[in-house]
């Protein structure tokens, strides 16, 4: 039980044998549509066993997720997917669990037990849907809408200052912290096959649209017309490269990111080369900054992975070793510890 | 030798500073009453403040103990004999002592300083304040440092074993054998032949000092106790509860998940918990406590019987889960180690107030069993068999116990495991098709399937389920069903436990109707009246949901209804509600554990009206 098998591949998942028997009740047009549908991909693509996968989320639209899947599944209370996914991998560290949350779910109410999992890095992959706003409650600003947001909640707009969940996860120690976008399929799956590749905590934020109370805020990330403008894709060994042609980068000029025009060979040479291997937390920080510069362009990819090993390893590890060391239990012994005396 | 005279029961109480070694010294003394054969039962109080100023009122700490040739149930009202370390033990036990008390107290503390900070005006050993009592004056510290002379020591060390010299005075005023605690003083400075040696000295010069200067008229001696034959350790309710869940744990062939935040008087569970993973036993500090019982209930969905451990403060936190936990219908279990007040209250003084916040502390209609230790050697059982009914019933339960019963010490019998009851789980099949919500006709539990096996995949969560299915649904026949439904599984427990014996004739003036950490007091109060020809019985609540079927029987059948709690009365809201009877509370919230003859007077003053 404690030692983590190698995982079987199921080829017999298909789309229709992984999607559960339960009605979809997005809004038409909701972005979690789309991730669920890459999930099913990755699922398929991965050949993850439908019995030894687990989806366990907390409360808003995003966490109604697990019912679609035809998988393990709990559907927990708000903000504390984290604490029973802990539970979950703990108890038996042979599954696949993945957490799915909201910006609401996972940075407010829970946002205590998102840090937490980060710190411990339990092997389980945690989903974020960012949509900005709360869905289901609907339309309340959220801890990742901007100052200013104007909902039914902040008629005369929020006045908090919103939180970036990837530089939220990298200050919490997370070891593989991705970006990925409801709209981009591809390379959505990407990040979640990395996620799970992962053996310790993975985070993924999802750009999520809510066409109902927040529609078009990732518009110019997602539209073609303006995509290649405004995203920059992270690759491991390679410069930061955006624009049409390609002909715009970001290089590092001292403690600040900057654009970069790439005329020549020589413009080429000064970018820097993005490495998500590196350990010194500042660098990826400071790329999840990006995000806020309205110079620059908005990171996708994986901004950092770290090998560590993982909570459930050393957690079930540490069980062995005090056997090990104590022996194994005996309960008739353990009764009798201590200073006893008999009465005939 | 002086005169030798036989006691039926004493109790003692010692106590000083914080720092002067006296939960040690009750400790030791307890050992060795056990070792004679008494029956005993102990009472440790400890300051509030980790390190409270020295001399001071509030840092000072006491451990009591009654042990009696009788069989008895409580650690005592009052103290026979008082160990006063300092002006401050002293003043703060002065109104606990017996008229006639004997007052063993350490002279050479009572400097004016210390007299100052016990707000004594005047030195109490001259002025005769403590004229109805019998005072012994002995110079502690310069009667230690004399006795370890000739020990290469530091004076602050040597001072420091003055509390074994007074041990060693008790132990010739109770005609004990040194044996054991000179054992425990070898074991425990095993490391420091020249601590063995100074404890050593002290021990037996506080013994030899007491016989040879005749300081006491008297010796006692307490007759052994008729006790069940067997093999005996003492043990506390903490203690118990923790080899109660690893019991449970080997028989049921499950993993015990002990997921917890520390709070006093809680904590020790988790820590104790946390020294057996030898046994396979998973324990895991969380970040609070909402997250315990998360990871517990997370551990339960997969396969491990999820626990958690706190006190009132940290039970307000988790409800919202233990909702979940209802409607998920998964086995759990809550312990919730009572303590004093609202809020922060008093974390170190103890109180029965729980009880609501357990019965309806959840929102909408969220029943689960609530069982409660009646002290602490019952703590092993009701931590076993409050695992065995959440396994067999899928569902959580939550286990009352409460600061005094945590802390508290009695001799246990050492049960043999072979003997327990078995914990039947309810494991779904693989080869059956899988409705999450089926139930068993008789308990009504649904079927646990754990992640991981093929063709048992399913989803829940606390959406409203559809009968049978386990669909969401919210449909308003469905609802009521369901809501029936989880509410008739939790009267059905009642099925499955053993109901409580009345102790007493079948009818009479008055019952008395008991849970938790009362049982001692209103068994040796109503004992004592009956004795004395009064028409008094006794029913003692184990399970307080659902309750037994017989309490309603009992009700009709005497004049008059008695529910003592330490709280402001919650059981008797819940008994008149359900029995429509006019039944009469006797309630103090004072900290402290109930007082037998207060008791007594209040089941009087019932019976004359
Ligand atoms: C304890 C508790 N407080 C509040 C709620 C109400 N509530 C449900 S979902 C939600 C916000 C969800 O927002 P988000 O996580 O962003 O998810 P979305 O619906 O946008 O996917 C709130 C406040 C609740 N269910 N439980
Ligand atoms: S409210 Fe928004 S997030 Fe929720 S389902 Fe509708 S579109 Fe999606």
């Amino acid at each position: 039980m404690a030692e983590q098998t190698t995982v079987q591949i199921d080829t017999t998942i298909t789309k229709q044998n992984i999607t559960s028997d339960q009605e979809v009740r997005w809004c038409v047009g909701c972005g979690d549509y789309s991730i669920l549908a890459q999930m099913k991909k990755t699922l398929i693509d991965l050949g993850l066993p439908r019995e030894k996968t687990v989806f366990v989320s907390g409360i808003g639209c995003s966490s109604r997720f697990p019912y679609y899947l035809d998988t393990y599944g709990f559907h927990t209370i708000h903000g504390r997917a984290p604490a029973v996914a802990t539970g979950v991998k703990l108890a038996n560290p042979d599954l696949s669990v993945w957490v799915i949350t909201g910006d609401g779910d996972g940075l407010s109410i829970g946002g205590n037990h998102l840090l937490h999992l980060f710190r411990r890095n339990l092997d389980i992959n945690v989903i974020l849907f960012n949509n900005q706003i709360y869905g289901l409650t609907k339309g309340q600003y959220s801890p990742t809408s901007p100052v200013g947001k104007v909902t039914k909640s902040s008629p005369y707009g929020s006045l908090d200052g919103p939180i970036n969940p990837i530089s939220f996860a990298l200050g919490c120690s997370a070891t593989f912290v991705a970006r990925a976008m409801d709209r981009d399929p591809k390379h959505l799956v990407e990040m979640l096959k990395r996620a799970h590749a992962h053996k310790g905590c993975s985070f993924v934020e999802v750009y999520q649209n809510c066409n109902i109370y927040n529609d078009g805020i990732y518009f110019n990330l997602t539209d073609p017309a303006t995509k290649s403008d405004n995203v920059v894709y992270l690759e491991h060994n390679e410069p930061l490269i955006y624009g049409k042609e390609k002909n715009t980068g970001v290089k590092l000029n001292g403690f600040k990111f900057e654009k970069a025009e790439l005329k020549t060979e020589a413009d080429h040479e000064k970018l820097f080369k993005h490495d998500e291997k590196n350990p010194d937390p500042g660098y990826a920080f400071m790329l999840s900054g990006l995000t806020e510069n309205p110079e620059l362009p908005t990171p996708l990819g994986v901004f950092r992975e770290l090998e560590q090993d993982s909570f459930d390893k050393m957690f079930h590890q540490q069980i062995e070793d005090v056997k090990k060391d104590k022996g194994k239990g005996d309960i008739k012994k353990l009764l009798l510890t201590g200073e006893t005396w008999t009465i005939n | 030798m002086k005169d030798v005279k036989t006691l039926e029961h004493v109790t003692i109480r010692f106590a000083g500073d914080s720092g002067d070694g006296m939960q040690l010294t009750g400790n030791q003394f307890t050992q060795t009453t056990a070792f004679s054969q008494n029956d005993l039962s102990t009472f440790p109080d400890y300051p509030a403040e980790i390190r409270a100023p020295a001399g001071t009122l509030h840092g000072v700490s006491g451990f009591q103990i009654h042990f009696s040739s009788e069989l008895i149930y409580t650690p005592g009202d009052n103290i026979d004999v008082l160990i006063a370390m300092n002006p401050a033990a002293l003043k703060v036990n002065l109104n606990l002592l017996i008229h006639n008390a004997t007052i063993i107290v350490n002279e050479d503390s009572f400097t004016s300083k210390n007299l100052k900070l016990a707000g004594f005006e005047k030195n109490p050993l001259d002025d005769g304040t403590l004229s109805a009592y019998q005072v012994i004056r002995v110079e502690l510290n310069r009667l230690t440092l004399k006795a370890l002379e000739n020990i290469e020591l530091s004076h602050k060390e040597k001072d420091r074993c003055k509390n074994f010299y007074a041990l060693g005075m008790v132990y010739w005023l109770y005609q004990r054998d040194l044996d054991p605690t000179l054992y425990w003083i070898k074991t425990k400075f095993a490391k420091s032949p020249v601590l063995i040696e100074a404890n050593t000295t002290a021990l037996i010069g506080g013994r030899n000092f007491a016989d040879s200067t005749q300081i006491f008229n008297t010796s006692y001696k307490i007759a052994k106790a008729k006790i069940e034959p067997g093999v005996y350790r003492n043990m506390t309710g903490n203690e118990a509860l923790v080899l109660g869940m690893v019991t449970a744990g080997q028989k049921s062939g499950l993993n015990i998940f002990l997921a917890s935040y520390p709070i006093t008087p809680a904590t020790e569970v988790l820590q104790f918990t946390s020294l057996h993973k030898n046994f396979g036993i998973r324990t895991l500090q969380a970040e609070d406590e909402i997250s315990a019982i998360g990871i517990a209930l997370g551990a339960s969905f997969a396969g491990d019987i999820g626990m958690t451990v706190t006190s009132g403060p940290g039970l307000a936190l988790k409800n919202e889960f233990l909702g979940l936990a209802v409607m998920t219908e998964l086995p759990l279990v809550i312990f919730d180690i009572q303590r004093a007040g609202p809020s922060t209250g008093m974390p170190t003084k103890t109180e029965q107030a729980d009880l609501w916040i357990a019965m309806h502390g959840r929102s909408s209609e969220a029943p689960l069993p609530i069982i409660a230790a009646n002290g602490p050697v019952d703590c092993f059982n009701v931590a076993y068999e409050a695992i065995k009914i959440a396994v067999q019933f899928m569902t959580p339960v939550l286990v009352l116990s409460d600061l005094y019963i945590a802390n508290g010490a009695e001799p246990w019998k050492i049960p043999n495991p072979d003997k327990l009851p078995e914990i039947k789980i309810n494991l779904a099949d693989k080869d059956d098709p899988y409705l999450p919500y089926e139930r068993d006709e008789k308990s009504l539990a649904r079927k646990w399937a754990l992640p991981g096996t093929p063709n048992l995949e399913h989803r829940i969560g606390g959406l409203e389920k559809e009968d049978v299915t386990g669909n969401i649904s919210y449909d308003a026949e469905n609802h009521d069903k369901m809501v029936r439904l989880r509410a008739e599984k939790i009267q059905r427990v009642g099925d499955f436990v053993q109901e409580p014996t009345l102790h007493g004739d079948e009818s009479g003036d008055v019952l008395v109707v008991s849970w938790g950490s009362t049982y001692g007091a209103v068994l040796t109060t109503v004992d004592f009246l009956r004795a004395k020809g009064e028409k008094v019985s006794f029913y003692h609540l184990r399970w307080i949901n659902p309750l037994p079927k017989s309490l309603g029987k009992h009700i009709k059948k005497f004049k008059k209804i008695l529910v003592p709690e330490v709280n402001l009365g919650q059981l008797i809201h819940i008994i008149r509600g359900k029995y429509l009877v006019d039944a009469v509370g006797f309630n103090k919230v004072k900290g402290l554990p109930l007082r037998i003859d207060e008791l007594k007077a209040a089941i009087l003053k019932l019976i004359e009206e």
